[in-house]
Protein backbone atom coordinates (compact mmCIF):
# COMPACT_ATOMS: atom_id res chain seq x y z
CA UNK A 1 0.00 0.00 0.00
CA UNK A 2 1.11 3.76 -0.37
CA UNK A 3 2.50 4.58 2.54
CA UNK A 4 1.72 8.74 1.69
CA UNK A 5 -1.99 8.37 2.33
CA UNK A 6 -3.85 7.73 5.33
CA UNK A 7 -4.29 3.98 5.09
CA UNK A 8 -8.69 4.38 5.59
CA UNK A 9 -8.51 6.54 2.60
CA UNK A 10 -6.79 4.27 0.41
CA UNK A 11 -9.53 1.60 1.54
CA UNK A 12 -12.41 3.99 0.35
CA UNK A 13 -10.29 4.51 -2.71
CA UNK A 14 -10.08 0.90 -3.13
CA UNK A 15 -13.95 0.37 -3.08
CA UNK A 16 -14.04 3.76 -4.82
CA UNK A 17 -12.54 2.06 -7.61
CA UNK A 18 -14.42 -1.03 -7.78
CA UNK A 19 -17.53 0.65 -7.96
CA UNK A 20 -16.28 3.42 -10.82
CA UNK A 21 -15.06 0.18 -13.32
CA UNK A 22 -18.42 -1.20 -12.10
CA UNK A 23 -17.20 -4.45 -10.36
CA UNK A 24 -19.73 -3.57 -7.73
CA UNK A 25 -22.92 -2.50 -9.15
CA UNK A 26 -25.38 0.33 -7.61
CA UNK A 27 -27.58 -1.48 -5.25
CA UNK A 28 -25.31 -4.34 -5.19
CA UNK A 29 -23.53 -5.09 -1.30
CA UNK A 30 -19.94 -4.01 -0.95
CA UNK A 31 -17.99 -5.61 0.96
CA UNK A 32 -18.19 -5.76 4.72
CA UNK A 33 -15.49 -3.84 7.51
CA UNK A 34 -14.52 -7.08 8.42
CA UNK A 35 -13.86 -8.35 4.93
CA UNK A 36 -12.05 -5.57 4.12
CA UNK A 37 -10.17 -5.88 7.14
CA UNK A 38 -9.10 -9.47 6.59
CA UNK A 39 -8.49 -9.07 2.92
CA UNK A 40 -6.21 -5.83 3.23
CA UNK A 41 -4.23 -7.42 6.55
CA UNK A 42 -5.59 -3.98 8.05
CA UNK A 43 -7.39 -3.11 11.52
CA UNK A 44 -11.02 -3.78 11.63
CA UNK A 45 -11.37 0.04 12.97
CA UNK A 46 -8.93 1.50 10.31
CA UNK A 47 -11.55 -0.35 7.76
CA UNK A 48 -14.77 0.97 9.26
CA UNK A 49 -13.20 4.19 9.25
CA UNK A 50 -12.86 4.14 5.22
CA UNK A 51 -16.61 2.55 4.75
CA UNK A 52 -17.98 5.63 7.28
CA UNK A 53 -16.41 8.13 4.98
CA UNK A 54 -17.79 6.55 2.25
CA UNK A 55 -21.43 6.40 3.87
CA UNK A 56 -21.00 10.31 4.83
CA UNK A 57 -20.13 10.89 0.96
CA UNK A 58 -23.16 8.85 -0.02
CA UNK A 59 -21.67 6.56 -2.25
CA UNK A 60 -22.65 3.28 0.47
CA UNK A 61 -26.04 3.23 2.83
CA UNK A 62 -26.55 1.00 5.69
CA UNK A 63 -29.26 -1.81 5.55
CA UNK A 64 -29.48 -2.71 8.99
CA UNK A 65 -28.73 -6.35 9.65
CA UNK A 66 -27.78 -7.31 6.45
CA UNK A 67 -24.36 -5.10 5.56
CA UNK A 68 -23.60 -1.94 3.65
CA UNK A 69 -24.98 -1.39 -0.32
CA UNK A 70 -23.68 1.14 -3.03
CA UNK A 71 -25.94 4.05 -3.47
CA UNK A 72 -27.89 4.30 -6.55
CA UNK A 73 -26.10 7.33 -8.17
CA UNK A 74 -23.25 6.64 -6.58
CA UNK A 75 -20.82 6.46 -9.80
CA UNK A 76 -22.07 9.31 -11.08
CA UNK A 77 -21.66 11.04 -8.25
CA UNK A 78 -17.68 9.50 -8.03
CA UNK A 79 -16.73 10.20 -11.93
CA UNK A 80 -17.82 13.81 -11.12
CA UNK A 81 -15.44 13.90 -7.67
CA UNK A 82 -12.77 12.52 -10.31
CA UNK A 83 -13.51 14.90 -13.49
CA UNK A 84 -12.67 17.86 -10.58
CA UNK A 85 -9.65 16.40 -9.05
CA UNK A 86 -8.40 15.85 -12.26
CA UNK A 87 -6.56 19.03 -12.99
CA UNK A 88 -4.95 19.20 -9.39
CA UNK A 89 -3.77 15.53 -9.35
CA UNK A 90 -2.74 14.90 -12.79
CA UNK A 91 -2.21 17.80 -14.93
CA UNK A 92 -0.50 20.35 -12.56
CA UNK A 93 2.62 17.93 -11.62
CA UNK A 94 2.53 17.06 -15.47
CA UNK A 95 3.02 20.57 -16.02
CA UNK A 96 5.57 20.87 -13.34
CA UNK A 97 7.72 17.91 -14.38
CA UNK A 98 7.57 19.86 -17.87
CA UNK A 99 8.47 23.32 -16.84
CA UNK A 100 11.67 21.52 -14.92
CA UNK A 101 12.75 19.50 -18.20
CA UNK A 102 11.96 22.73 -20.43
CA UNK A 103 8.69 21.77 -22.24
CA UNK A 104 5.90 24.16 -22.66
CA UNK A 105 2.31 23.74 -22.02
CA UNK A 106 2.18 23.56 -25.97
CA UNK A 107 4.83 21.19 -25.98
CA UNK A 108 3.04 19.09 -23.59
CA UNK A 109 -0.43 19.64 -25.90
CA UNK A 110 1.22 18.32 -28.45
CA UNK A 111 2.53 15.12 -26.67
CA UNK A 112 -0.82 14.62 -25.35
CA UNK A 113 -2.67 14.59 -29.06
CA UNK A 114 0.34 12.51 -30.42
CA UNK A 115 0.56 10.20 -27.30
CA UNK A 116 -3.40 9.74 -27.74
CA UNK A 117 -3.41 9.37 -31.33
CA UNK A 118 -0.86 6.78 -30.53
CA UNK A 119 -2.72 4.67 -28.09
CA UNK A 120 -5.14 2.89 -30.15
CA UNK A 121 -2.69 1.67 -32.31
CA UNK A 122 -3.19 -1.50 -34.51
CA UNK A 123 -1.94 -4.55 -33.01
CA UNK B 1 -14.15 6.20 26.80
CA UNK B 2 -14.67 2.88 27.38
CA UNK B 3 -11.42 1.69 29.51
CA UNK B 4 -10.72 -2.16 30.90
CA UNK B 5 -7.64 -1.11 32.23
CA UNK B 6 -6.52 2.08 33.91
CA UNK B 7 -3.14 2.78 35.07
CA UNK B 8 -2.06 5.55 37.75
CA UNK B 9 1.42 6.76 38.48
CA UNK B 10 2.87 3.19 38.29
CA UNK B 11 6.09 2.66 39.37
CA UNK B 12 8.01 -0.48 39.37
CA UNK B 13 11.93 -0.06 41.11
CA UNK B 14 14.04 -3.70 41.43
CA UNK B 15 17.19 -2.71 43.23
CA UNK B 16 18.83 0.02 42.14
CA UNK B 17 16.92 -0.10 38.21
CA UNK B 18 13.35 1.99 37.65
CA UNK B 19 11.55 0.18 35.43
CA UNK B 20 8.12 2.16 35.33
CA UNK B 21 8.43 5.39 36.14
CA UNK B 22 5.17 6.92 37.79
CA UNK B 23 3.45 5.74 34.39
CA UNK B 24 -0.09 6.38 33.58
CA UNK B 25 -2.67 4.86 31.31
CA UNK B 26 -5.33 3.54 29.63
CA UNK B 27 -6.90 0.34 27.73
CA UNK B 28 -9.73 0.70 25.83
CA UNK B 29 -12.12 -2.08 25.64
CA UNK B 30 -12.17 -3.94 22.21
CA UNK B 31 -8.88 -2.68 20.95
CA UNK B 32 -5.46 -3.95 19.76
CA UNK B 33 -2.73 -2.24 20.88
CA UNK B 34 1.26 -2.34 20.00
CA UNK B 35 2.98 -1.96 22.95
CA UNK B 36 6.45 -1.01 21.39
CA UNK B 37 9.68 0.03 22.94
CA UNK B 38 13.45 -0.99 23.16
CA UNK B 39 14.53 -3.88 24.94
CA UNK B 40 14.70 -3.31 28.42
CA UNK B 41 12.51 -0.08 27.95
CA UNK B 42 9.69 -1.67 30.55
CA UNK B 43 6.89 -3.64 28.79
CA UNK B 44 7.26 -6.98 29.94
CA UNK B 45 7.43 -5.68 33.60
CA UNK B 46 4.26 -3.64 32.64
CA UNK B 47 2.32 -6.77 31.37
CA UNK B 48 3.53 -8.74 34.67
CA UNK B 49 1.89 -6.20 36.85
CA UNK B 50 -1.58 -5.97 34.58
CA UNK B 51 -1.41 -9.72 34.71
CA UNK B 52 -1.03 -9.80 38.89
CA UNK B 53 2.22 -11.88 37.86
CA UNK B 54 4.41 -8.66 39.61
CA UNK B 55 3.75 -6.11 42.21
CA UNK B 56 3.82 -2.27 41.36
CA UNK B 57 6.24 -0.97 44.05
CA UNK B 58 3.98 2.10 44.22
CA UNK B 59 1.38 3.17 42.19
CA UNK B 60 -3.00 1.59 40.85
CA UNK B 61 -3.46 -0.57 38.37
CA UNK B 62 -7.18 -1.58 37.74
CA UNK B 63 -8.52 -4.21 35.33
CA UNK B 64 -12.30 -4.22 34.74
CA UNK B 65 -12.49 -1.98 37.48
CA UNK B 66 -10.82 -4.21 39.91
CA UNK B 67 -7.41 -4.38 41.78
CA UNK B 68 -6.49 -7.85 39.97
CA UNK B 69 -4.11 -9.23 42.39
CA UNK B 70 -5.30 -12.99 43.59
CA UNK B 71 -8.14 -11.90 42.31
CA UNK B 72 -10.06 -14.85 40.36
CA UNK B 73 -13.19 -12.73 38.78
CA UNK B 74 -10.49 -10.64 36.88
CA UNK B 75 -7.65 -12.96 36.25
CA UNK B 76 -10.18 -15.85 34.34
CA UNK B 77 -10.66 -12.81 32.02
CA UNK B 78 -7.17 -12.21 31.03
CA UNK B 79 -4.46 -14.18 29.02
CA UNK B 80 -0.83 -13.60 29.29
CA UNK B 81 1.38 -15.20 26.63
CA UNK B 82 4.72 -14.96 27.98
CA UNK B 83 8.20 -15.09 26.11
CA UNK B 84 9.20 -17.30 28.31
CA UNK B 85 6.81 -19.06 29.84
CA UNK B 86 7.56 -22.27 32.27
CA UNK B 87 5.68 -25.83 31.60
CA UNK B 88 6.17 -28.63 34.09
CA UNK B 89 9.44 -30.66 32.78
CA UNK B 90 7.18 -33.57 31.68
CA UNK B 91 4.83 -31.39 30.16
CA UNK B 92 4.24 -31.82 26.52
CA UNK B 93 1.57 -29.47 24.44
CA UNK B 94 -1.61 -31.66 24.96
CA UNK B 95 -1.16 -31.00 28.82
CA UNK B 96 -0.65 -27.43 27.83
CA UNK B 97 -3.54 -26.74 26.08
CA UNK B 98 -5.91 -29.46 28.33
CA UNK B 99 -4.95 -27.05 30.87
CA UNK B 100 -5.54 -23.71 29.08
CA UNK B 101 -9.34 -25.31 28.10
CA UNK B 102 -9.91 -25.39 31.94
CA UNK B 103 -8.98 -22.55 33.07
CA UNK B 104 -10.60 -20.10 30.33
CA UNK B 105 -14.46 -19.96 30.11
CA UNK B 106 -14.55 -18.85 26.33
CA UNK B 107 -11.58 -21.43 25.42
CA UNK B 108 -12.85 -22.44 21.90
CA UNK B 109 -11.31 -26.08 21.14
CA UNK B 110 -12.28 -25.85 17.15
CA UNK B 111 -9.70 -23.22 17.08
CA UNK B 112 -7.21 -24.22 18.94
CA UNK B 113 -7.36 -27.66 16.82
CA UNK B 114 -7.43 -25.57 13.57
CA UNK B 115 -4.26 -23.11 15.01
CA UNK B 116 -2.41 -26.50 15.96
CA UNK B 117 -2.53 -28.30 12.47
CA UNK B 118 -1.34 -24.38 10.96
CA UNK B 119 1.48 -24.41 12.95
CA UNK B 120 2.17 -28.57 13.13
CA UNK B 121 2.67 -28.62 16.47
CA UNK B 122 3.98 -31.75 17.58
CA UNK B 123 1.53 -32.61 20.31
CA UNK B 124 3.01 -35.30 22.25
CA UNK B 125 6.96 -33.96 22.05
CA UNK B 126 7.31 -32.66 25.53
CA UNK B 127 7.55 -29.08 25.29
CA UNK B 128 11.35 -29.27 26.85
CA UNK B 129 12.27 -30.40 23.83
CA UNK B 130 10.72 -28.18 21.56
CA UNK B 131 12.06 -25.63 19.40
CA UNK B 132 11.82 -21.83 20.18
CA UNK B 133 9.60 -21.70 17.11
CA UNK B 134 7.11 -24.87 18.40
CA UNK B 135 7.67 -23.34 21.82
CA UNK B 136 6.25 -19.46 20.33
CA UNK B 137 3.35 -20.99 18.34
CA UNK B 138 1.91 -23.55 21.66
CA UNK B 139 1.83 -19.72 23.08
CA UNK B 140 0.28 -18.13 19.98
CA UNK B 141 -2.17 -21.25 20.29
CA UNK B 142 -3.47 -20.73 23.74
CA UNK B 143 -3.43 -16.55 23.70
CA UNK B 144 -5.71 -17.13 20.63
CA UNK B 145 -7.86 -20.05 21.43
CA UNK B 146 -8.60 -18.16 24.89
CA UNK B 147 -10.67 -15.68 23.59
CA UNK B 148 -10.11 -13.73 26.90
CA UNK B 149 -11.28 -10.85 27.19
CA UNK B 150 -7.86 -9.15 27.33
CA UNK B 151 -4.67 -11.10 26.12
CA UNK B 152 -1.15 -10.39 26.16
CA UNK B 153 1.17 -11.28 23.71
CA UNK B 154 4.80 -10.76 24.90
CA UNK B 155 6.77 -10.87 21.63
CA UNK B 156 4.80 -13.84 20.54
CA UNK B 157 6.69 -14.76 17.20
CA UNK B 158 10.27 -15.75 18.76
CA UNK B 159 11.39 -18.35 16.80
CA UNK B 160 8.66 -18.18 14.05
CA UNK B 161 9.80 -17.54 10.87
CA UNK B 162 7.84 -15.68 8.39
CA UNK B 163 5.08 -17.91 7.44
CA UNK B 164 4.57 -18.75 10.40
CA UNK B 165 4.09 -15.00 11.88
CA UNK B 166 1.83 -13.92 8.82
CA UNK B 167 -0.03 -17.08 10.06
CA UNK B 168 -0.40 -15.83 13.54
CA UNK B 169 -1.05 -12.34 12.24
CA UNK B 170 -3.99 -13.40 9.72
CA UNK B 171 -5.67 -15.66 12.11
CA UNK B 172 -5.38 -12.79 15.06
CA UNK B 173 -7.20 -10.67 12.63
CA UNK B 174 -9.64 -12.43 11.54
CA UNK B 175 -11.10 -14.00 15.33
CA UNK B 176 -10.65 -10.36 16.41
CA UNK B 177 -12.82 -9.24 13.20
CA UNK B 178 -14.98 -12.25 14.56
CA UNK B 179 -14.59 -11.92 18.07
CA UNK B 180 -13.66 -8.26 19.16
CA UNK B 181 -11.08 -7.69 22.65
CA UNK B 182 -8.51 -6.35 23.79
CA UNK B 183 -5.13 -7.51 22.86
CA UNK B 184 -1.54 -6.06 23.89
CA UNK B 185 0.88 -7.02 21.60
CA UNK B 186 4.77 -6.04 22.39
CA UNK B 187 6.60 -6.30 19.40
CA UNK B 188 9.98 -5.55 17.60
CA UNK B 189 8.87 -5.82 14.54
CA UNK B 190 6.79 -2.26 14.03
CA UNK B 191 6.96 -3.02 10.19
CA UNK B 192 4.70 -6.11 10.91
CA UNK B 193 2.30 -5.25 13.18
CA UNK B 194 1.50 -1.09 12.26
CA UNK B 195 -1.48 -2.27 10.02
CA UNK B 196 -2.71 -4.83 12.35
CA UNK B 197 -2.91 -1.96 15.62
CA UNK B 198 -5.30 0.53 16.60
CA UNK B 199 -3.26 1.91 19.40
CA UNK B 200 0.20 2.61 19.82
CA UNK B 201 1.40 2.85 23.39
CA UNK B 202 5.46 3.56 23.31
CA UNK B 203 7.46 2.81 26.41
CA UNK B 204 11.09 4.08 26.86
CA UNK B 205 13.58 3.92 29.61
CA UNK B 206 10.05 3.50 32.22
CA UNK B 207 7.93 6.18 30.63
CA UNK B 208 4.95 6.36 28.04
CA UNK B 209 6.74 8.44 25.34
CA UNK B 210 3.75 7.97 22.73
CA UNK B 211 -0.13 7.24 23.58
CA UNK B 212 -2.16 7.45 20.33
CA UNK B 213 -3.90 6.03 17.48
CA UNK B 214 -1.58 3.92 14.78
CA UNK B 215 -3.50 6.46 12.65
CA UNK B 216 -2.68 9.96 14.34
CA UNK B 217 1.20 8.46 14.76
CA UNK B 218 1.67 7.92 11.00
CA UNK B 219 1.26 11.56 10.56
CA UNK B 220 2.88 13.10 13.12
CA UNK B 221 6.32 13.41 11.17
CA UNK B 222 7.54 14.38 7.57
CA UNK B 223 10.73 13.67 6.26
CA UNK B 224 11.91 16.02 3.03
CA UNK B 225 14.81 15.41 0.89
CA UNK B 226 16.66 17.88 -1.69
CA UNK B 227 19.06 20.42 -1.66
CA UNK B 228 21.02 21.45 1.67
CA UNK B 229 20.11 24.66 1.61
CA UNK B 230 16.56 24.73 0.51
CA UNK B 231 15.56 21.70 3.14
CA UNK B 232 17.43 24.02 5.89
CA UNK B 233 14.57 26.73 4.52
CA UNK B 234 12.00 24.35 4.33
CA UNK B 235 12.60 23.32 8.69
CA UNK B 236 13.79 26.65 9.77
CA UNK B 237 11.45 26.50 13.06
CA UNK B 238 10.45 23.36 13.02
CA UNK B 239 11.16 20.28 15.51
CA UNK B 240 13.57 18.42 13.99
CA UNK B 241 14.31 14.75 14.87
CA UNK B 242 16.51 13.57 12.88
CA UNK B 243 19.00 14.75 9.93
CA UNK B 244 21.33 12.82 7.53
CA UNK B 245 23.36 14.29 4.83
CA UNK B 246 24.96 13.06 1.46
CA UNK B 247 26.88 15.52 -0.35
CA UNK B 248 24.35 18.42 -1.29
CA UNK B 249 21.38 16.44 -0.42
CA UNK B 250 19.78 16.56 2.82
CA UNK B 251 17.39 14.65 4.73
CA UNK B 252 15.59 15.60 7.30
CA UNK B 253 12.54 14.28 9.62
CA UNK B 254 10.72 16.56 11.51
CA UNK B 255 7.20 16.49 13.29
CA UNK B 256 4.10 17.56 12.03
CA UNK B 257 2.62 17.65 8.97
CA UNK B 258 2.89 21.03 6.61
CA UNK B 259 -0.31 22.28 5.36
CA UNK B 260 -1.00 21.50 1.77
CA UNK B 261 -0.12 25.50 0.58
CA UNK B 262 3.06 25.14 2.78
CA UNK B 263 4.28 21.57 0.86
CA UNK B 264 3.27 23.18 -2.34
CA UNK B 265 5.44 26.01 -1.95
CA UNK B 266 8.33 23.30 -1.01
CA UNK B 267 7.91 21.19 -3.78
CA UNK B 268 8.55 24.05 -6.58
CA UNK B 269 11.93 24.21 -4.75
CA UNK B 270 12.73 20.69 -5.81
CA UNK B 271 11.77 19.28 -2.05
CA UNK B 272 10.77 16.19 -1.76
CA UNK B 273 8.44 14.22 0.87
CA UNK B 274 8.14 11.19 1.93
CA UNK B 275 6.00 9.44 4.50
CA UNK B 276 7.92 8.62 7.99
CA UNK B 277 6.32 5.20 8.68
CA UNK B 278 5.44 4.02 12.32
CA UNK B 279 8.76 2.18 12.81
CA UNK B 280 11.15 5.06 11.56
CA UNK B 281 9.23 7.51 13.53
CA UNK B 282 9.42 5.12 16.70
CA UNK B 283 13.07 4.70 15.84
CA UNK B 284 14.07 8.73 15.74
CA UNK B 285 11.94 9.41 18.67
CA UNK B 286 13.46 6.86 20.83
CA UNK B 287 17.02 7.80 19.40
CA UNK B 288 16.65 11.32 20.14
CA UNK B 289 15.53 10.13 23.91
CA UNK B 290 18.37 8.36 24.55
CA UNK B 291 20.70 10.92 22.87
CA UNK B 292 19.10 13.68 25.25
CA UNK B 293 19.64 11.62 27.78
CA UNK B 294 23.27 11.33 27.53
CA UNK B 295 24.03 14.97 27.09
CA UNK B 296 23.33 18.20 28.88
CA UNK B 297 20.26 20.35 28.06
CA UNK B 298 21.66 22.66 25.55
CA UNK B 299 23.32 20.18 23.88
CA UNK B 300 20.52 17.91 23.62
CA UNK B 301 19.02 20.92 21.94
CA UNK B 302 21.48 20.87 19.62
CA UNK B 303 22.03 17.64 19.37
CA UNK B 304 18.48 17.22 18.01
CA UNK B 305 19.15 19.51 15.26
CA UNK B 306 22.40 17.29 14.18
Amino acid sequence: MDEGKPLFVQIAEQVEESILDGSIAEEAQAPSTNELAVFHRINPATAAKGVNMLVDKGVLYKRRGIGMFVSPGARELLLKERRNDFALRYVQPLLAEAQRIGLGPDDVADLIRTGAGATPAQP
Amino acid sequence: MNSVIQVRNLTKRYKDAVALDDVSFDIEKDAIYGLLGRNGAGKTTAMSILTAQNLPTSGEVRVFGENPYENARVLSRLCFVRESQKYPDDANPRHAFAAARLFFPRWDQGLAEELIDDFQIPLKRTIKKLSRGQLSAVGVVIGLASRAEVTFFDEPYLGLDAVARQIFYDRLLADYAEFPRTILLSSHLIDEVSNLIERVLLIDAGRILMDESAEDARSLATNVVGDAAAVDRAVNGREVIHRESLGRVTSVTFLGRPEASERAAMAAQGLEFAPVSLQQLIVRLTQQRSAGRDRSPAESQEGSLR
